[in-house]
């Protein structure tokens, strides 16, 4: 059992407009995570700090938060791979709401707007629609996205302008873009063709880092650049 | 809690012009490289290098038109390249939509008169003025 320093970034309108830093000394066993320390701090030290988390286990992507500067899932890093003094933030670009708890909204607005379903034209078939396995693996890394918005807010372009369509809405229509059951592609370009979509990457590979799931963010961007300037997908 | 505005843009522009601009930047820089990379060499190292630039070294080049394709070329590729990558520096990074906009009509100004300035020059280019 050692100590570490939790230095929080805390938020709370009803109380004060502005932010402020405040530290906590939290016991922790060498394998915990930082939600551990995260739930240390909430029953035991200070009941109002608040934030998102579900599952605990990296698969339902609600606890994304900045951790040392970069976006991590406070489930999936451990604290021996943070040092002695943690800084812990809301994610940056989405409206914070109380401490680490931001607004989702205005990103789940970009994912809608790619259309994120499967669009087929004509009589539905009376049982699966086959897919070979080459042709499902076009698109495979894409799928794996949990929606917890560490690369969109990870991304330098959307801090700024959040009009930007982001990294993950671009992943998304790229999961349905690639698929050969799905006949929206043309559709979906043509959304990310807006000059707030596609062309506004600038590379930087930050979604790539910040992806807990590993996806290829910016080659996933990339692909669909590509797409819309050879018409083939 | 700040509001962010509705996201996207509702009118979507049907012009692909950001995607030609991407591709635009991609190609000049391609061609700007062996014309730059080209014109340095002749200019810095070739030769005797740069003390034997003068007003009849570039009387001599600019009687064949082509080396006068070439700087024209030089010249549009470079301005519109840069101006373009400014362009979206101010976009990344202006915040309020008037800083954006002044910046931007600086920016399209110099550009206008750099082009203009210097394709007079070598369109019109007289190597018996005095």
């Amino acid at each position: 059992m050692t100590l570490v320093t939790l230095k929080i970034r805390r938020y709370d309108p009803e109380l004060s407009e502005d932010a402020f830093w405040q530290s906590f000394e939290v016991p922790v066993e060498s394998g915990d995570r930082l939600l551990d320390a995260l739930h240390h701090v909430k029953w035991y030290l200070d009941g109002s700090l608040t934030f998102r988390r579900s599952c605990a286990h990296g698969v339902c992507g609600s606890d994304a938060m900045r951790v040392n500067g970069v976006n991590r899932l406070a489930c999936k890093v451990l604290i021996k791979d943070l040092g002695d003094e943690i800084t812990v933030e809301p994610l940056k670009g989405l409206p914070t709401m109380k401490d680490l708890l931001v607004d989702m909204e205005p990103f789940f607005d970009a994912f809608r707007a790619v259309k994120p379903f499967l669009m087929t034209s004509g009589n539905a078939p009376t049982r699966e629609r086959l897919q070979s396995a080459e042709d499902r693996a076009r698109f495979d890394d894409t799928t794996k996205c949990i929606m917890c918005a560490a690369c969109t807010t990870a991304c330098p372009i959307f801090w700024n302008d959040d009009q930007y369509f982001g990294p993950q809405a671009i992943v998304m229509a790229h999961r349905f873009i690639f698929d050969s059951r799905d006949e929206g592609a043309e559709e979906r370009l043509e959304i990310l063709n807006d000059k707030e979509g596609v062309w506004r990457c600038r590379t930087t590979f930050n979604c790539t880092d910040a992806c807990p799931r590993g996806i290829e963010v910016t080659k996933a961007i990339q692909e669909v650049k590509r797409a819309l300037i050879f018409h083939h997908t | 809690m700040t509001v962010i505005e509705a996201p996207r843009s509702r009118a979507r522009s049907r012009t692909s012009f950001e995607m030609y601009s991407w591709i635009f930047m991609r190609m000049s820089g391609l061609l700007l490289v062996v014309l730059v990379l080209g014109h340095l060499l002749i200019m810095n190292v070739l030769d005797g290098g740069v003390q034997r630039v003068n007003w009849g070294f570039v009387a001599g080049r600019w009687a064949s038109p082509f080396w006068r394709t070439w700087d024209l070329m030089q010249l549009w590729l470079a301005e519109l390249h840069g101006t373009n990558g400014l362009r979206t520096v101010i976009n990344d990074y202006a915040v309020r939509d008037s800083t954006r906009f002044w910046l931007k009509m600086l920016l399209y100004t110099s550009a206008f008169l750099v082009l203009v300035l210097g394709t007079l020059v070598i369109f019109t280019f007289d190597p018996s003025m005095k």
